[in-house]
């Protein structure tokens, strides 16, 4: 992203590459990250079903982890998690 | 063969025009003084005699964004509005120029609320000043039906693709009979041909525009907007050219009259210009060494234009029609202080703010203002702005 020059931009910004915001990674904001408790976990999907951001992936297990390139730390997983395993921890760095 | 010439009043004058543009969608939201140029497009539409798209809004808002939509699939597009409309669609304004969609609009000049007033100044067009899009101001009739001609040539021209505003003054000129030579067709099909957008919205090959932009692109993302401004400028000049010489009308970024070898210059945006000069003559016939300067093209503003202009001044007096409140005086001035500054043997720039809300500027009035503005030059008393004719 910081490589890109003002030259190299689309006439208006347009984006002309369709998908392209997989690699537009949006998560450096975030000052807390959901760490889940796979003991606990029920697999019920709840968090990815709540989470704004689409940020949520299942695992092969059938656990639900949070992508760290998008998720924003919002903590709605964490809130709505019904059995509480999922808390939120502080960004270092 | 002699060019037709007809009494027209200027609004319809202007609706005539975007329909010899061949426009394909109008979107607008009525407000005075603008109503009669829209009203006039409605009729055409409905009467089949421009085949165009003419979506009645309800809002200006909404005006704003069809025509954003409009222009980004590559339809030919035009909106007008005055004063609170321009409020109101605001936020669609900036966006049009950001994504470059080179939107035209007829922007009937109005004084903004509070308290309600309709008549013409140009505080509504100061509150989007800065909001990417070419500005021209036009003085009379014959230049407001040039100018959409100019204006859709050269925001589709693929270097620049930038909304344009024409500026026309509200009643004291879009409610005008005037003369006005109507070019045919043919010649506007060759000025302005065939609209092709590049990377246009369509489904076979699918873009998005208007994206996310996080800190670490927003700032090319405005140096872009900021070159194709500024570049705009040279496009906007070629446009002139071309339209001489197909018409024989001639127009710069900056015009002057009598102002050679004039030690001091009044400065003025649109219809204001023509009492100007009245108010120059008599003066000249006083002795006064006095010229006048009219700023045609307002965005991108011409730097090297003006300087010329002003070369071998005493003073610039400038003629504002709108307040930038609390700050340093009218915007034009502020503009014109600030591209003078250091500059070798700059003049000395005065500023008067009048005319707001229609209150008359006469000939008389100009002539107080210009030698008004001399004494005060003479003085050093260039700070501020006085606000011409208030009642203390
Ligand atoms: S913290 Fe917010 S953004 Fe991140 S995974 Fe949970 S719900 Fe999604
Ligand atoms: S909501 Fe809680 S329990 Fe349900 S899948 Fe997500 S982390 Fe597991």
């Amino acid at each position: 992203m910081e490589e890109i020059r003002w030259q190299d931009l689309e006439i208006g910004a347009t984006v002309s590459d369709p998908g392209s915001s997989r690699e537009y990674k949006t998560g450096s904001w975030r000052s807390l990250r959901p760490v889940v408790d796979k003991e606990q976990c029920i697999r019920c999907g709840v968090c990815w079903l709540f989470c704004p951001d689409a940020a949520i992936e299942r695992s092969v297990e059938g656990h639900f982890q949070a992508d760290l390139e998008y998720c924003k730390g919002c903590g709605i997983c964490a809130r709505e998690c019904p059995v509480g395993c999922i808390s939120m921890e502080i960004e270092e760095g | 063969m002699p060019k037709e010439r007809r009494g027209i009043e200027v609004s319809l004058a202007v609706a005539e025009a975007v329909g010899q543009a061949d426009c394909d969608v109008i979107a607008a939201y009525p407000i005075t003084p603008q109503t009669h140029i829209v009203e006039h497009l409605a009729e055409m539409v409905a009467d089949g005699h421009l085949d165009a798209e003419f979506v009645p809004v309800e809002s200006e808002h909404s005006a704003m964004s069809v025509c954003c939509g409009a222009a980004a699939v590559g339809a030919r597009t035009f909106t007008s509005t005055s004063s609170q409309g321009l409020a109101l669609m605001a936020e669609i304004f900036f966006i049009a120029s950001a994504m470059r969609l080179p939107v035209v609009m007829a922007l009937a000049n109005r004084s903004l609320s509070a308290p309600l007033s309709i008549w013409n100044d140009h505080t509504d067009t100061m509150m989007v000043r800065d909001g990417g899009w070419i500005h021209v101001f036009v003085e009379n009739g014959q230049e407001a039906y040039d100018h959409v001609f100019w204006a859709f040539r050269v925001a589709e021209d693929p270097a620049v693709r930038l909304p344009v505003a024409i500026n026309i003054d509200g009643f004291i000129l879009t409610h005008m009979i005037e003369p006005i030579e109507f070019e045919d067709d043919e010649l506007i099909k060759r000025y302005i041909p065939e609209y092709k957008l590049e990377n246009a919205l369509h489904p076979e090959k699918p873009v998005s525009m208007g994206c996310f932009g996080m800190p670490e692109i927003y700032t090319e993302t405005q140096m872009a907007r900021e070159k194709a401004l500024v570049g705009s400028y040279v496009t906007c000049l070629k446009a002139w050219e071309e339209w001489a010489a197909l018409t024989g009308r001639r127009y710069h970024p900056v015009e002057t009259y009598r102002a050679e070898d004039a030690e001091y210059c009044i400065v003025t945006m649109g219809s204001l210009g023509e009492t100007a000069m009245v108010a120059v003559d008599e003066l000249r016939e006083q002795g006064e060494k006095v010229g006048a300067i009219k700023i045609r093209l307002w965005r991108p503003f011409p730097f090297e234009d003006l300087y010329r202009a002003a070369e071998g001044k005493a003073a610039l007096i400038v003629l504002d029609r709108a307040i930038s409140f609390g700050g340093p005086g009218g915007p034009v001035a502020l503009e014109v202080r600030s591209a003078m500054y250091r500059r070798p043997q700059a003049p000395a720039v005065v500023n008067y703010v009048a005319g707001l809300a229609s209150r008359d500027v006469r000939v008389e009035d100009f002539k107080a203002i210009i030698l008004g503005g001399k004494a005060k030059a003479a003085a050093g008393d260039t700070a501020g702005f006085t606000l011409y004719g208030v009642r203390e």
